[in-house]
């Protein structure tokens, strides 16, 4: 068995879901190629051949790959997959968006979002919000799999000694451009790699409260979210929504801050190793799975636990 | 230009699921249902472009049990023209949804195809993106803005680190998140109105697609619960916990 893992990355970086992909590939089994694309990638190709477990790089360097377009990335994957037993992708917004193009290509249904490995052919993933653990085989001849980082521990970024081989194919459908980008500037560690995250919802009334959490991130190191409640009210941009539709993490610490707790929310942070809710109200369904609940006014809790951390 | 929307029913989206006690799946007897979220923003995008005098004709199509019908009257009284119902009683795959969508969008050939982000149900976030592999389209996913102009249209994208803007050629395919808009109530006149709207209703074997899968669900459990935690009195008590029990600070 062979399995090829895209690698996620910015031009510059690699991204740490890779790493996680990597793990889970590792408990599939088998030898790892780790395929990287894009244009000017040579540093990204550089990291990518010293990630721990992995045999083998592809670098497929291209103008039409730049921007990771789903519609030219797709046949380079579905025309290498060939050769594979799996295909694998991290459950980014980049992997979500390619992977299952690649999949309907090869004509074999995807698993989204996996969890855990069983075998190199089962795995489990929730469904209907976390409230529900599917485990599903494939009979595919090539399985196509996005992998939910949270769900594995990393692999080291440092160790392996890959070959590095570069891939001609060439992909452009012509039938989409990039057009620009706008991407949110902070200084805090992204939200899904954070060990602390400090989640603020409906609670915190408005935007600008919500410099009560960064001191208070500022101070532990730590992330901060948001609950879609925050974000619709626009207190805050919507890449710091944690939920079944935002983003899922899983820090070994989550305060959540007058956020309720809604089922959508719980369904991206209650694989938290500690979960703290701060919350006036005592019913909150949030205390329902807080390891440890206050129940204190947010506007006087916080600037204390800024000064006690 | 003619907008397809596909929409989906599903559990709706305030009821807490059980698992049935032999494993099998979640329970759906006597659960409430509904049009799956991102679907109705689905609908009301294609609704404001009809609005705004870039489509002339929405139809609107849905793959599942003949009580789907009912989510179809839904995009109808809020002003979809007409319904399709590929009528199937099994539970489909994504790949079996996006070929039978590929052979409406055969049929009605459609520029611009809009669908849900994700249902909610499967949480799988595939349909969209397979139909357009099959159909050889453009597809902008996750999109929080859609702006048409001659034979293109500019998606700005909710991705991981903010928004990315692409441009599509036409006829292309647009998934929505959340914050592309915010849905509207059917009146009680359009409901009514809408029960007069043409629906059609189609089988896979008439479309001539296979709904065979390569995925198999063994089983479905609970999540593994979280043991009970303790309500502490004080901030004090909080960091101190968090310190000494948790070590997590």
């Amino acid at each position: 068995m062979t399995i090829l893992v895209l690698a996620e990355h910015d031009s510059a970086n690699l991204a740490p879901a890779t790493l996680n992909t990597v793990a889970a590939a590792q408990q599939i089994g088998g030898d790892i190629h780790l395929l990287v694309t894009g244009s000017g990638i040579a540093a990204v190709a550089e990291a990518a051949a010293r990630v721990a477990g992995v045999s083998k790089v592809l670098v497929a360097d291209n103008a039409a790959y730049q921007h990771q377009l789903p519609e030219n990335i797709a046949p380079l994957l579905v025309e290498l997959a060939g050769s594979y037993s799996h295909v694998l992708a991290a459950a980014t917004s980049n992997g979500k968006n390619i992977l299952p193009r690649v999949a309907a290509k090869l004509d074999v249904d995807q698993i989204s979002e996996i969890i855990s490995v069983q075998s190199p052919d089962t795995f489990t993933r929730p469904i209907y919000a976390g409230n529900a653990i599917a485990t599903v085989q494939s009979s595919a001849a090539v399985k196509v799999i996005t992998v939910r980082a949270t769900g594995f521990d990393a692999v080291s970024a440092e160790g392996g000694s890959a070959a590095v081989e570069a891939v001609a194919a060439a992909h452009d459908a012509g039938i989409s451009s990039f057009v620009g980008e706008e991407l949110a500037k902070s200084d805090r560690p992204e939200l899904t790699a954070a060990k602390i995250v400090v989640s603020g919802g409906r609670g915190m009334q408005n935007g600008d409260n919500f410099k009560h959490l960064y001191a208070l991130a500022d101070k532990l190191g730590a992330a901060v979210g948001a609950s879609r409640a925050a974000v619709d009210a626009g207190f805050v941009p919507n890449d710091m929504q944690v939920g079944q539709t935002g983003k899922i993490v899983a820090p070994q610490l989550y305060i959540a801050v007058g956020i309720s707790g809604a089922i959508q929310h719980l369904a991206g942070m209650k694989d938290s190793k500690v979960i703290v809710a701060i919350n006036k109200d005592e019913e909150a369904p949030i205390f329902q799975v807080a390891d440890y609940g206050l129940v204190a006014d947010l506007f006087e809790a916080i600037p204390e636990l800024e000064k006690l951390v | 230009m003619k907008v397809l929307v596909a929409v989906k029913r599903v559990v709706d989206y305030n009821v807490k699921v059980r698992v049935k006690a032999d494993n099998s799946g979640v329970d759906l007897a006597n659960v409430k249902m509904s049009m799956n979220p991102f679907c109705e923003i689905a609908v009301e995008e294609a609704v404001r472009l009809k609005e705004k005098g870039v489509a002339s004709e929405i139809v609107v199509v849905t793959i599942g049990p003949t009580t789907a019908q009912e989510q179809l009257r839904t995009a109808l009284a809020l002003g979809a023209d007409r319904a399709v119902l590929v009528e199937s009683a099994e539970e489909l795959t994504s790949l079996a949804v996006a070929k039978l969508l590929k052979a409406v969008v055969d049929k009605e050939q459609p520029q611009l195809v809009i669908l849900g982000k994700q249902a909610i149900d499967s949480d799988n976030n595939q349909t969209g993106q397979m139909l357009a592999a099959l159909s050889g389209y453009a597809q902008g996913t996750f999109a929080s803005k859609v702006e048409v102009s001659g034979d293109k249209v500019a998606v700005t994208r909710e991705i991981d680190g903010g928004l990315q803007t692409v441009s599509l050629n036409l006829p292309a395919i647009v998934t929505t998140d959340l914050r592309l808009n915010e849905p509207r109530y059917a009146s009680l006149p359009n409901i009514m109105k809408a029960k007069k709207k043409p629906l059609e209703t189609l089988t896979p074997e008439a479309l001539g697609v296979s709904v065979a899968s390569t995925n198999k669900t063994l089983k479905v459990e609970a999540p593994a619960a979280r043991s009970a935690g303790v309500k502490v009195k004080s901030v004090a008590e909080l960091v101190e916990k968090l310190k000494t029990e948790a070590k997590v600070l």
